[in-house]
């Protein structure tokens, strides 16, 4: 076990906490640089895709983790990204300024969406997100002259500077910084004033308010930038896919997107990313081994949502912290061998309701 | 009257036919500790949430007289409160659950922030250094109500008690003048609550915060008020020192009910 020894403040405030955390998110950064070199292309693809989807987890978990605002149409502001990203760059606009216009118009948008979201809580927020999904969805279809409706919309590859990026390689890299930048944004937020103020609005509205939290803004805040991490996880992913329809940003995705968030675990940084590796392997997984089984279960259609929807609700049943929580507790096990006993994560409930002023 | 902090004029508030709040005037000076008894439903709570401006008064004003001058309260938002340096806890504990204990305390910390979104986003170096001071203020809350052991516990696994002294905590983070108090004592033992009428004093006399409490336990409010104001049916019943509202005739009967009420249960002895 690690007991560490505090002596300054800015122990709690640094990033890395101990030396340890140097050690592993270093390594863990090596062998992203690296995998271009360790994997092949099919694979380096799909890591491609877990940036991405970390990127768009993280704003997600930035809504439903840490503010408690849950968003069933998160799918709509990465379509809002990945079509702003086409049109700008057939504009002939280069990466960056494109970019920075996914990203903001989508926060934009979020800030539209998060206005009716100050006097809508819980089941009717997911609600009012939902047919705002099913809104973006269709203006996506319908307004052909902007977005080429149904046929769809071809993406370029990124122009950086005068460079284009043709390679796999060369995108992944893009992505790999952006991630980077994101998860440090976000981390720097949940550790100043302001993540602490999304965190109490989830945990209580009402004395977060008696401490002076501005609830409004700190709710319109918080679903855009989560919405301007959507928007750049889209352009990411419309740029990866190079062609995209209005069917990709459908409330599937919106659903995939929560399914991600759930499962890696509500309420932490590390498991947006856990999700998004867990959302783009299971498919992978499920392929691999559909050879093994027998083809009366192989090819049955379906078989993926039905895997899908089984690991939901276990993790729902048994896992509610998701893949982080899990890895937390074998982490502990392992720190505490062999005094590991039964009922350690058993959690007392508490019996003291509190009738909350609403 | 100049030592005058918070002032309620004719309030009154109206939820459909009942009337919670009737006409209650009183007023809170500077240094005090001033306590709102009753029975159930007199109304002590919906005065409290009507101060922390969670309710509107269908009638009637507050008027604080803090340092930024003379402020109508009612015309504040809710949020705005904690700015002025009114701070509060609640009846039923409201703390940030799935936080640590410090944590709690630097939302308290909150109204004193000076940095924006996108210094926080990159952690700027002002940021850095107005965390230290937060820190710097949270420990001394900290030590002043020994919660040292608790610092680094989620709030979640506490028991009540403790749970009741960080939410103490957490309001006296945003450094107020007026504390407000709704039943400080409810759910703690006889222990429990000696150190919080410790705690209690201590905060007005070395820290002079102003405190506007509700409790029931009559020992405590004996032990630390200054004033008391009697409500029953969310009118004022008396005003004054603690001796004295226990005593005066319409507390006993808004408590214990009238002696002709219970004649006609009186058996005819000769």
């Amino acid at each position: 076990m690690r007991f560490i020894f505090k002596t300054h403040y800015n122990q709690d405030i640094q990033l890395a906490k101990h030396s340890g955390h140097v050690f592993w998110y270093g390594l863990l950064l090596l062998l992203l640089v690296l995998s271009p070199v360790l994997l092949d292309e099919y694979w380096l693809a799909q890591l491609t895709f877990v940036l991405i989807y970390g990127i768009v987890g993280l704003g997600l978990m930035l809504l439903a983790g840490f503010t408690g605002l849950f968003s069933i149409g998160h799918a709509a502001f990465l379509g809002v990204g990945a079509y702003t990203q086409a049109v700008c760059t057939q504009a002939g606009m280069s990466f960056v300024p494109a970019l920075i216009c996914a990203t903001g118009l989508s926060a934009a948008v979020g800030v539209l969406v998060g206005l009716p979201a100050l006097r809508i809580k819980g089941i009717y927020l997911g609600i009012a997100t939902l047919s705002f999904g099913f809104i973006v969805e269709e203006v996506l279809a319908r307004w052909e002259s902007v977005t080429g409706g149904n046929a769809g919309i071809h993406l370029k590859a990124p122009n950086l500077w005068g460079h284009t990026v043709n390679s796999a390689e060369g995108f992944y890299f893009l992505c790999l910084v952006l991630a980077v930048i994101s998860t440090l944004g976000v981390l720097n937020l949940l550790r100043s004033p302001t993540g602490r103020a999304f965190v109490a609005i989830r945990d209580s509205e009402i004395s977060a308010q008696s401490m002076g939290i501005h609830l409004a803004y700190y709710k319109t805040l918080s679903f855009a930038v989560s919405a301007a991490l959507a928007g750049l996880g889209g352009a990411l992913y419309g740029h990866k896919m190079q062609f995209i329809s209005p069917d990709q940003f459908s409330v599937l995705q919106s659903i995939d997107l929560l399914l991600m968030i759930v499962v890696g675990g509500l309420g932490s940084v590390h498991g947006a990313f856990l999700g998004a590796l867990f959302l783009i392997v299971l498919p992978q997984l499920i392929s691999l081994t559909k050879d093994s089984l027998p083809d009366a279960i192989a090819l049955a259609p379906g078989l993926q949502s039905l895997v899908y929807g089984l690991v939901l609700i276990a993790f729902v049943l048994f896992e509610p912290m998701g893949l982080y929580g899990r890895w937390l507790k074998v982490r502990t096990y392992l720190q505490v061998f062999p005094f590991y006993r039964r009922g350690l994560f058993k959690r007392q409930k508490t019996f003291q309701k509190s009738e909350r002023v609403r | 009257m100049s030592d005058t902090l918070l002032q309620a004029h004719d309030l009154s508030v109206q939820f459909g036919g009942v009337r919670a709040v009737h006409e209650v005037n009183f007023d809170v000076r500077q240094g005090e500790v001033f306590t709102l008894i009753g029975p159930n439903g007199a109304g002590k709570t919906t005065v409290f949430n009507l101060i922390s401006r969670i309710y509107n008064p269908t009638h009637g004003h507050i008027t604080w007289h803090g340092p930024q001058g003379v402020v109508n309260l009612t015309q504040r938002p809710p949020h705005s409160m904690a700015q002025l340096g009114i701070a509060r806890t609640f009846q039923n504990i409201e703390l940030f659950e799935h936080a640590s204990v410090l944590q709690n305390l630097l939302i308290g910390r909150h109204v004193h922030q000076q940095t924006g979104f996108w210094q926080n986003l990159l952690f700027t170096p002002a940021v850095r250094r107005s965390e230290r001071a937060f820190r710097a203020y949270a420990e001394q809350v900290i030590e002043l109500l020994d919660l040292q052991h608790h610092r680094d516990a989620l709030v979640a696994g506490l028991p009540y008690g403790v749970r009741k002294v960080v939410e103490l905590a957490r309001a006296l983070c945003t450094d107020p003048k007026l504390l407000l108090l709704d039943e400080p004592s409810s759910g703690l033992n006889t222990e429990e609550t000696d150190d919080m009428a410790f705690w209690i004093r201590d905060i007005q006399q070395e820290l002079g915060v102003t405190i506007l409490m509700v409790e029931h336990d009559m020992r405590l409010v004996s032990m630390v008020s200054d004033r008391v104001l009697a409500m029953n049916q969310g009118q004022v019943l008396a005003l004054g020192s603690p001796s004295e509202v226990q005593s005066h005739p319409r507390v006993v009967e808004a408590y214990l009910g009238s002696a002709d009420d219970v004649s006609h249960l009186r058996r005819n002895t000769p």
